[in-house]
């Protein structure tokens, strides 16, 4: 008994993991916990899992699959049933590490050149100091791409996500006009990834790409269905990026779980440009008590990166001369 | 037999509009076939490689082609509804200049579209436009929009023709080939000048004519609609629809003056086209200029003086020397004032000066067409960061100047072909004046002595 409450304090990251992936489960998976909590008694190993009724019941862990597969053509279009996704960042601990962005490449199988999450050095105003801002895809909930697009290529689903269907997508290019977030970006030439043949195709993976259609952030919702975090939450080393469920009420960096309204509430929690009425289901937590100077996310970068966030740090230089 | 064989003033018009091409025609049509053949290799490069090969990325996601979209469309629309016009009102000069309308508003209809095809990264979905049509999306308001204006326009022109075929297809002076008489007789449709066949034909034009004008202008707007529905700076602006329109128009009234010349030159047609012509469009072409100019002033002034952020952003880079600071001058300022001075003053006001006034007028609106497209897109609502330096400013390769310069190519040399099928003037309408006097045949639309 006691080794089995120490197994369960080590593995509380676990339990989150699990804990997001049973929104999932209670609709598809209800069926099957209830009928395993029968042979439960035969089985060693158990887990705890909450049931339809919210009650905690132990489940023999070898009868469970945790593997979902990603839903392709009309099912993808429906979302997972009863989430509400959303992404919090914390400004005050992104520092530019660049990790969100390798592992989101690596994660689609796309080139050092897409990026589906940015990473942008942001200064107000002339007084304020500049401070880091990574920016996923919005998703959100009155998408001006969504709308624009003239074959339903790109759509809007119950659990939040903005998805695209590259097998539909005619490569018009107005919903990249239309964003006015620049999130989306075109597949300009054919590459080597998107004859991947072995994978099948689903608007939840984005993978394989193709050449001459629309990609973008998909907020990962295959990896949701198995109970993961998105790449770029999962590789985040600061931890500034949480993601989590709107109807659970719960955001989670992989570390730390956190009240998603309450943190809202309590620290000011904002979403960019909310006046253009998007609607966005990205929240920042403004760059207060930051944990160092912005500087340092511009240590490890090579000359090229460095030189994209030029129009800042001129300013800056220019700003600092006329100062003294 | 009908009376127009008697008539020595006809033979001459059709020989001299449908005589044998000449060694200077060939030549022409030979350097334009050259430039057009240039444009399909660029095309074939860009389909097989992708848009990579193009100058836009990710930012600027449109370029050259929407710019050349907008314009021959809007080319397109304003022939509609000029002609239109001209016809309802029964304007007295229309005759030597509706046909050439007529034409340009299919041919730009044509070409037009095609710039909008080679903006799409996957033409072999195409398909997709019907199957999933999305009625939301203004992409599938152009789609259905253009088809039934297209329809309309080749309607309108081939009803204006029947007349003229059938004088061609009686008249035995015209020496033509077995096979171009019978194509005269088939298309002619049976037309034997009767009253009753005369006054379905002209009903019918002036149905179509009033049928189009209202399209034309919604079709305009849908254009602008394009840009005015996104939420970027400079593009989200309530008078982008009227603003393209008027812009259209004067477009047109330019692009007709200057086809005019060139036939007038091409074909010896002094004793039709004359100045009266040139100085009635010349007039049309003011009053237009100072409408758009009225429009643009508006467009500018208002996100200038509110000067909110990304507004400010966008009117440092128009009116920045290095960026684009020449094009905004010559086409806010020389294409809307030079027109005004030269058709204002009574010694400027000369057949050859109104002709180049209109080419320049055609130049500067193409310019504001890139200049509404391109530096929009280049001013994010984000500062540009994290892509490659080279992804953010937009410049064109020579595969989209190319396909550009192949489209204008193409439009001048369908009119040259079209022309040696066709009269470039209405035969039948172009005489009338001269056969009864100043009685018209046409029916007036109202006639208010009753």
């Amino acid at each position: 008994m006691a080794k089995k409450r120490k197994k369960s304090k080590s593995s509380r990251r676990k339990f989150i993991r699990t804990g997001i992936t049973l929104g999932a489960l209670t609709v598809t998976g209800s069926g099957i916990v209830s009928s395993l909590a029968k042979e439960e008694e035969q089985d060693s190993e158990k887990i705890k899992l909450l049931n339809q009724d919210g009650k905690l019941v132990e489940v023999a862990s070898s009868k469970i699959k945790l593997y979902h597969k990603p839903a392709v053509s009309k099912k993808a279009r429906k979302g997972i049933s009863g989430r509400k996704f959303v992404m919090v960042i914390d400004l005050s601990k992104c520092g530019n590490a660049r990790k969100c962005i390798d592992s989101c490449q690596k994660g689609h199988n796309l080139a050092t050149d897409q990026e589906w999450i940015r990473v942008h050095l942001m200064k107000d105003n002339q007084q304020s100091d500049p401070y880091w801002f990574p920016k996923p895809c919005y998703h959100c909930d009155n998408p001006p791409c969504v709308k624009v697009c003239p074959v339903g290529a790109t759509f809007k689903r119950s659990d939040n996500c903005v998805l695209i269907d590259v097998n539909r997508c005619i490569g018009c290019k107005f919903c990249i006009s239309a964003c006015p977030y620049s999130v989306r970006i075109f597949n300009w030439k054919d590459r080597y990834s998107y004859r991947e043949k072995d994978t099948d195709y689903s608007p939840e993976t984005s993978v394989p790409g193709q050449v001459g259609t629309v990609g973008k952030c998909d907020f990962c919702p295959d990896k949701s269905r198995n109970g993961e975090l998105p790449y770029c939450i999962s590789s985040c080393p600061m931890g500034a990026l949480y993601f989590g469920d709107i109807n659970e009420d719960t955001i989670t960096n992989g570390d730390e779980t956190l009240r998603f309204k309450k943190t809202i509430e309590e620290r000011a929690g904002y979403r960019y440009l909310e006046e253009l009425g998007t609607e966005p289901n990205v929240y920042y937590l403004p760059p207060v008590d930051r944990m160092y100077p912005f500087e340092r996310g511009l240590k490890d970068l090579t000359e090229e990166q460095k030189a994209r966030y030029n129009n800042v740090i001129s300013k800056l230089q220019s700003d600092n001369e006329t100062g003294q | 037999m009908i009376a127009d064989n008697k008539n020595p003033e006809i033979n001459n018009l059709v020989v001299k509009l449908l005589k044998k091409t000449g060694k200077k025609g060939y030549y022409w049509g030979f350097f334009l076939l050259l430039i057009v053949i240039a444009g399909t290799y660029a095309l074939v490069i860009q389909i097989t490689k992708g848009h990579i090969v193009t100058g836009m990325r990710d930012n600027v996601a449109w370029g050259l082609y929407i710019a050349n979209f907008i314009f021959f469309m809007g080319l397109s629309y304003a022939s509609a509804i000029i002609s239109g016009l001209l016809r309802l009102f029964r304007v007295s000069w229309r005759r030597p200049v509706i046909r050439i309308t007529d034409l340009m508003t299919i041919i730009s209809a044509i070409i037009g579209p095609l710039y909008i095809l080679l903006c799409i990264g996957r033409i072999d979905r195409l398909h997709h436009l019907i199957v999933y049509a999305r009625i939301q999306s203004p992409i599938i308001w152009d789609v259905f929009a253009i088809s039934t204006f297209l329809i309309g326009g080749i309607i309108i022109l081939y009803l204006g023709l029947i007349e003229d075929f059938a004088l061609l297809r009686d008249n035995h002076f015209i020496k033509a080939g077995k096979l171009r008489k019978r194509l005269y007789k088939l298309l002619a449709l049976r037309y034997n000048k009767s009253p009753e066949q005369t006054k379905i034909l002209y009903n019918n034009l002036d149905l179509i004519s009033a049928l189009l004008i209202p399209v034309a202008i919604i079709l305009s707007t849908i254009l602008s609609w394009v840009f005015g529905l996104t939420l970027r700076p400079g593009w989200n602006s309530t008078i982008f629809g009227p603003y393209f329109v008027f812009a259209s128009i004067y477009s047109g009234i330019a692009a007709i003056i200057v086809a005019l010349w060139i036939f007038r030159k091409a074909y010896h047609l002094e004793k039709y086209i004359t100045k009266v012509h040139f100085i009635k469009l010349g007039i049309l072409l003011l009053v237009l200029s100072i409408l758009y100019g009225y429009f643009t002033f508006n467009e500018y002034f208002s996100i200038w003086y509110s000067s909110e952020k990304w507004d400010t952003k966008l009117l440092a880079k128009l009116f920045d020397f290095s960026q684009y600071g020449w094009l905004f001058i010559f086409s806010n300022y020389v294409g809307i004032l030079l027109p005004i001075i030269v058709v204002a003053v009574p010694w400027l006001r000369r057949i050859n000066n109104i002709a180049v006034v209109s080419v320049i007028v055609i130049i500067s609106l193409w310019i504001k067409r890139y200049i509404i497209v391109v530096p929009t897109l280049e001013t994010t609502l984000f500062p540009i960061q994290d892509t490659r330096e080279a992804w953010i400013n937009y410049s064109p390769t020579w595969v989209e100047w190319s396909i550009t310069i192949g489209g204008v190519a193409m439009i001048c040399l369908l009119f040259m072909l079209v022309s040696r099928l066709i009269p470039i003037m209405p035969l039948k309408e172009a005489l009338d004046k001269e056969k009864i006097g100043n009685k018209n045949i046409v029916p007036e639309l109202w006639d208010f002595n009753k």
